[in-house]
């Protein structure tokens, strides 16, 4: 629409006037984060995907105050002098297990989304552009992975290769590729029927050249809105495989596994269940507002609005 | 607008005119943040007649439009004015924007029809064409029983000139050309015989032999049934054609409106001029998109040679061919290789063979003979058209030129040097000499990179100069294209449709080609756009002795930019020769067809 | 034509199966080198490991291992249990049975609730309640199915009220169905998580067909609302609209796996779970060529729903 009102503006003054002056450099280029940020999706997102990050990656450092007695009462009552959140069935503090757990879980979710991100786009761009045989072979390979959901993919590679961390990252990671790559190639798709793609390759641009230059910076858009919900079902499969006992092993303080160790005594000291699960909840959330935001911050740029 | 008061002046209002059928007065519309859309816009419909209603995108001509329906488009609300329809046997007016949603319905497809742009959108994908037809006459309860109804749908299909018949109706409309979904689309606006009709650039996208067809379909069964129409339209031709009186719209305000021949002859407002004058004639009587509305800064003297230079050029570039003409092109066209194209003089300078030449291009996927033995030529600071319609091969053919296809059999010479097929195995020097001008301005600039960036890329693949030397190159192309070195940090978003393709047209003379292929460049464009770019490769011509191959679907540009023309029809070149001589004696029957139906103007 | 194209489909979906069968297979060879003891642990016997390397076939080369483990798939025999020694098809038997209540209790409920709130928002589209379910179906999609059946429980069965039981109560043998409450909680943990989706991708498809061209005909042509929509709109719909469902579905036959463990229900996912547990390779094989059989039925039908609401794809092709 701007377009045209900008081309009426100019035939107007070429017909009144008599001259088609060219306007004064100006840019109506807004940068995407300002864009993320306009969105209230977007605003609710970041903060509380900060307020958990924070909590995940500087609650360690808080250890040596918040720990309290630990052993001397099994299931203590929370706001008692046993902890804050009282203790778990082991006499372990609550409270301390909970701003420890965190972290493995984001950097694993981190780690398996990049993974996923990489491998998913590098194979959905190059399906697009290669485009035949290639494709076509890819495409029908992706398909075979899609027809097991991720979860049980991950609990066969755990059966076969034990419940490891690396393993839990890599599975994420490769099992998120082909639905990646699949968003990768049709955005590809979307953008190398434009000319300006022909235009490079008229001037001979090496082809990785006109992958990297002018591909990739117009699908970044989708790419991200992907990331955004790939790092949110990464968290959700780590901590769900955490919950079933498959992913970090005890003692290690988690927490999906303290989810786990703690639901039996869900009805009479809760807070063990529920800190985990509310970190959990709006660590997800956050993440999927970001994603929405990115969504919405996309479609407003389609720049041929 | 001054212009206002004197828009509805075939009838006072308040006085009855049994002829009226739809009157609009002082319509506003705007959007729902409160954004007028349209600044009280007045006109009347007459029962019999065609309104035109005029206007360049974005001048709100559809909105106002459908708003004679009542209906309008997500965003947009009614905020003051009226629209009165006086049905047939009714002597009382209805007001159509106060009606609640049950009667505005029932108006809707039985006393207001309407007639959209594009029949493959707006055809339920879904429902057989015979259904979407016999689904008006049910909802508005016509006749008295089935058979009557059965009966209709078949009658209406048979007015608007396709077959009645059963197995007909019950085809999808996929199955159904272009020409023939418009005809169902016209079918259902008949079906009630209503008194009012509006049609939305109804043959924008079709071919000019279809738009033809479709044009007398409208305008036969306008007459027969004695109904008002409102055209809605860009192109200024059609209106001539169909329509009795025309109004103008510019962003949101009518600002002429009058009978046909008056508002299109003798033209009162400015901006009507300024459309008028961009339009392209046929017969070459003007010159479109010179002085004023083509240059950003008047420079008298590239204006002075556009005016004066420009028919001289044309002219005795027509004698010398006349002269020599008539052999040299029936010998091109046999596809012999012969060398006495150097006759002809103006390439001297360079050796005895043409600077572009084709030999029997062809190109075929599987059974479907896309192109078939083209042979062209193409000399320095010549301009050739080549013309066709959609399917023709035309931009497939610029393309194997461009080597960006490379599907092709034959060879393109470029200064005698048979070129690689691919334009990634041709030499550097070979790319450089033709560049190529995309259709679309909106997909042709990456929209991420700064149109600097986008310009330095020929240079930078080139291997040519350092970075301060092409920065300079990329400023004086801009200057060349009348942009001027401040759009240098922009970004296409930031520009409009016209700047868009100035910028893509200086990506294509950044490195000093000597052949420019131009592929349709001008059809995303509007007209007085049109006119500009089409004054801007005029002078870019004379400026830099380029030469030219303009591909358009227009045949109504050749007088204004090309000496030769060739016609392409389903991938064989069927006329060949001047432009004059083409348009005024056509060989082959296609080309005959082709100028009875453009619309004269 | 139509059964042209189905039977194309056919053959794909074959393909993708064996393709499976040999992903699944193959990861077994990713074993550590001596299974068995990897398996049983340090402390077996050697006369303990020769018998499940006799079991696993392990002696035999890979390929003579695949061909009798696919042959048994076709004849429902799963193989061997490591864990327990018993027959594989036996121990899923009962547990399919019970896991495929609760994943149709889910869809059938979901699938229709899903399209109707998708419509229903489309139809109202930037209003408060669109922004407001918007909002919702964004939280839910988040959060991930444990995370929704606690905050469940803490609410419906321990900590808020005490309505509905946490855990499934039903002693081995009595059918699942015969205590229905507890089949609710799972059952709604399931379709929390898979509305969500279903809702969106509706509501965005029918808020692209509502501003086509052929919707606004249809209006204009005074078609009546409600007409318009059942009519004109929704059934373009429902094709995009089913391949969401379908992997929806497909979801469940995994996302059902944590419900039930959650829930200690019954089913094929307690199973899974378990088997994983103890390595048990076989079950959990089959546990796998079961779910991603149950993929291939659900795309097989959302094609033909694809196929039946386009008559381009049902007449050509």
């Amino acid at each position: 629409m701007s377009t045209n009102t900008n081309n009426l503006d100019e035939l107007k003054s070429s017909a009144v006037d008599g001259g088609e002056v060219p306007k004064e450099s100006q840019t109506t280029y807004t940068p995407f984060f300002k864009r993320v940020l306009a969105q209230k999706q977007g605003k609710i997102g970041l903060t509380l995907t900060i307020i958990i990050l924070l909590l995940a990656f500087c609650g360690p450092l808080l250890l040596p105050w918040v720990t309290g007695s630990t052993a001397t009462e099994f299931v203590a009552k929370p706001f008692s002098p046993h902890g804050l959140f009282g203790s778990d069935n082991l006499g372990r503090d609550v409270l301390s297990r909970f701003i420890a757990g965190g972290l493995t879980l984001i950097v694993y979710s981190v780690l398996a989304t990049a993974l996923g991100m990489i491998l998913g786009a590098i194979v959905g761009m190059l399906a697009a552009y290669v485009g035949g045989a290639f494709d076509a072979i890819i495409m029908r390979l992706n398909d075979v992975i899609l027809a097991i959901p991720q979860l049980v993919f991950a609990l066969l590679a755990i059966t076969v290769l034990g419940p490891q961390g690396w393993v839990l990252v890599t599975v994420i990671g490769i099992t998120h590729a082909p639905r990646i790559a699949r968003v990768a190639r049709s955005a590809t798709l979307g953008v190398i029927t434009e000319d300006y793609i022909l235009a490079a390759e008229m001037y001979a641009m090496p082809r990785w050249k006109v992958l990297l230059r002018e591909l990739l910076p117009n699908i970044t858009g989708p790419l991200s809105v992907e990331a955004g919900l790939r790092l949110t079902y990464s968290i959700g499969y780590i901590a769900s495989l955490s919950f079933l006992g498959l992913g970090l092993q005890p003692p290690a303080a988690d927490w999906g596994l303290m989810i786990n160790e703690n639901r039996i005594a869900l009805s009479i000291q809760p807070w063990g269940v529920l800190l985990p699960v509310i970190a959990i909840a709006l660590l997800t959330i956050g993440t999927n507002l970001l994603a929405d935001s990115f969504a919405r911050a996309t479609a407003s740029t389609s720049v041929e609005a | 607008m001054t212009t206002e008061t004197t828009t509805v002046h075939h009838d006072d209002v308040g006085v009855p005119n049994e002829k009226i059928v739809l009157r609009v007065s002082d319509l506003k519309i705007e959007t729902n943040s409160g954004n007028e859309i349209l600044h009280g816009v007045n006109f009347a419909l007459s029962r019999g007649e065609i309104l035109g209603l005029v206007g360049e995108s974005g001048s709100g001509k559809t909105t106002a439009g459908l708003a004679c329906m009542g209906h309008f488009r997500e965003g947009l609300k009614f905020a003051s004015g009226s629209v009165s329809l006086w049905p047939r046997g009714d002597d009382t007016a209805v007001e159509v924007v106060e009606l609640d949603e049950v009667a505005v319905r029932s108006l809707r497809g039985s006393r207001i029809a309407y007639i959209p742009q594009d029949p493959a959108l707006s055809l339920n994908p879904a429902m057989r064409v015979g259904e979407q037809i016999r689904e008006i006459l049910d909802i508005h309860g016509f006749g008295d029983s089935d058979a009557e109804r059965v009966e209709r749908v078949s009658a209406v299909l048979v007015d608007v000139g396709l077959p009645g018949d059963k197995a007909y109706q019950k085809r999808w409309p996929h199955q159904l050309s272009g020409g023939q979904q418009q005809r169902i689309g016209i079918a259902m606006a008949f079906a009630m015989y209503p008194d009012v009709l509006i049609l939305d650039e109804p043959t924008t996208g079709l071919d000019v032999s279809t738009q033809a067809v479709v044009l007398d379909t409208i305008r036969q069964m306008t007459v027969a049934n004695n109904v008002a129409g409102l055209y809605i339209t860009h192109d200024l031709a059609v209106i001539k054609d169909i329509s009795d009186r025309v109004a103008v719209m510019l962003r949101g305000d009518l600002v002429e409106e009058g009978p046909v021949t008056a508002v299109l002859e003798d033209p009162q407002h400015e901006y009507t001029k300024m459309l008028m004058s961009a339009v392209p004639d046929l017969a070459g009587r003007k010159t479109i998109g010179e002085g004023a509305a083509a240059e950003p800064e008047p420079e008298p003297k590239a204006t002075h040679i556009l005016v004066s230079d420009g028919p001289d050029e044309k002219d005795s570039a027509g004698d010398e061919r006349a002269s020599a003409g008539e052999l040299d092109w029936a010998v091109a066209s046999a596809g012999d290789e012969r060398a006495s194209v150097e006759e002809r003089g103006r390439a001297a300078a360079s050796a005895t063979a043409p600077l572009l030449e084709t030999t029997d291009v062809a190109l075929a996927y599987g059974k479907a003979q896309i192109l078939d033995g083209i042979n062209l030529t193409l000399e320095p600071g010549d301009c050739t058209l080549l013309l066709g319609e959609s399917g023709s091969g035309k931009t497939t053919l610029s393309r194997c030129v461009a080597g960006l296809n490379d599907d092709y059999s034959g060879a393109v010479r470029l200064r005698g040097t048979e070129l690689a097929k691919s334009t990634r195995k041709r030499t550097n020097e070979q790319r450089v000499g033709i560049q190529y001008v995309f259709q679309s301005p909106f997909s042709s600039l990456n929209p991420r990179r700064s149109i600097g960036q986008s310009l330095t890329v020929p240079l930078e693949m080139s291997g040519e100069g350092t970075a301060g030397t092409r920065k300079a190159q990329v400023e004086e192309a801009l200057d060349a294209v009348r942009l001027g070195r401040s759009f240098y940090h922009r970004r296409p978003g930031d520009l409009s449709g016209g700047e868009r393709q100035r910028a893509a047209i200086a990506r294509a003379l950044v490195n000093q080609p000597s052949v420019l292929v131009c592929d349709e460049i001008t059809s995303a464009l509007d007209v007085s756009v049109q006119a500009s770019i089409i004054g801007l490769l005029r002078t870019l011509r004379a400026e830099h002795q380029l030469a030219m191959l303009f591909v358009t679907h227009n045949i109504a540009l050749s007088r204004h930019i090309a000496d030769n023309l060739a016609v392409l029809n389903k991938g064989k070149i069927v006329d060949y020769g001047p432009t004059s001589e083409v348009l005024e004696s056509p060989k082959h029957e296609y080309t005959r067809t082709l100028i009875a139906d453009v619309p004269k103007f | 034509m139509f059964g042209k194209v189905i039977g194309r489909r056919l053959i794909f979906s074959a393909f993708i199966l064996i393709a499976v069968s040999l992903l699944v297979f193959g990861a077994t060879l990713l074993l550590p080198g001596d299974a068995a003891r990897a398996i049983l642990g340090q402390q077996a016997t050697p006369e303990r490991i020769a018998a499940l390397n006799e079991q696993l076939g392990l002696n035999q080369p890979a390929w003579q291992r695949y061909f009798s483990w696919l042959g048994g798939l076709f004849v429902g025999d799963f193989g061997t249990s490591t864990a327990s020694g018993g027959s594989v098809a036996q121990l899923l038997g009962e547990r399919i049975g019970n896991s495929f209540i609760l994943m149709a209790a889910a869809a059938i409920i979901s699938v229709p609730l899903g399209i109707g709130l998708g419509v229903y928002q489309a139809l109202h589209r930037g209003g408060r309640r669109d922004q407001a379910m918007t909002g919702l179906s964004l939280v839910f999609a988040a959060m991930p199915e444990f995370v929704i059946g606690i905050g469940l429980i803490a609410i419906f069965a321990t900590s808020v009220f005490q309505i509905l039981p946490a855990v499934t109560l039903a002693p081995p043998g009595e059918p699942v169905w015969g205590r229905p409450e507890q089949l609710i909680l799972p059952t709604l943990t399931l379709i929390l998580v898979v509305t969500p989706y279903i809702v969106r991708m509706m509501r965005a498809t029918m808020i692209e067909v509502l501003d086509s061209g052929y919707v606004e005909m249809a209006r204009l042509k005074g078609v009546p609302e409600k007409r318009v929509i059942m009519r004109h709109a929704v059934p373009h719909a429902l094709g995009p609209v089913a391949q969401v469902v379908a992997i929806q579905l497909a979801w469940l036959a995994g996302g059902v796996v944590v419900v039930e463990f959650l829930f200690r229900y019954p089913g094929l996912g307690q199973a899974l779970i378990d088997a994983v547990t103890y390595r048990d390779v076989q079950v959990v094989q089959a546990i796998s060529m079961l779910v991603a059989a149950v993929y291939v039925v659900v795309n097989l039908a959302a094609d033909v729903v694809g196929i039946l609401t386009n008559p381009k794809l049902r007449s050509a092709a």
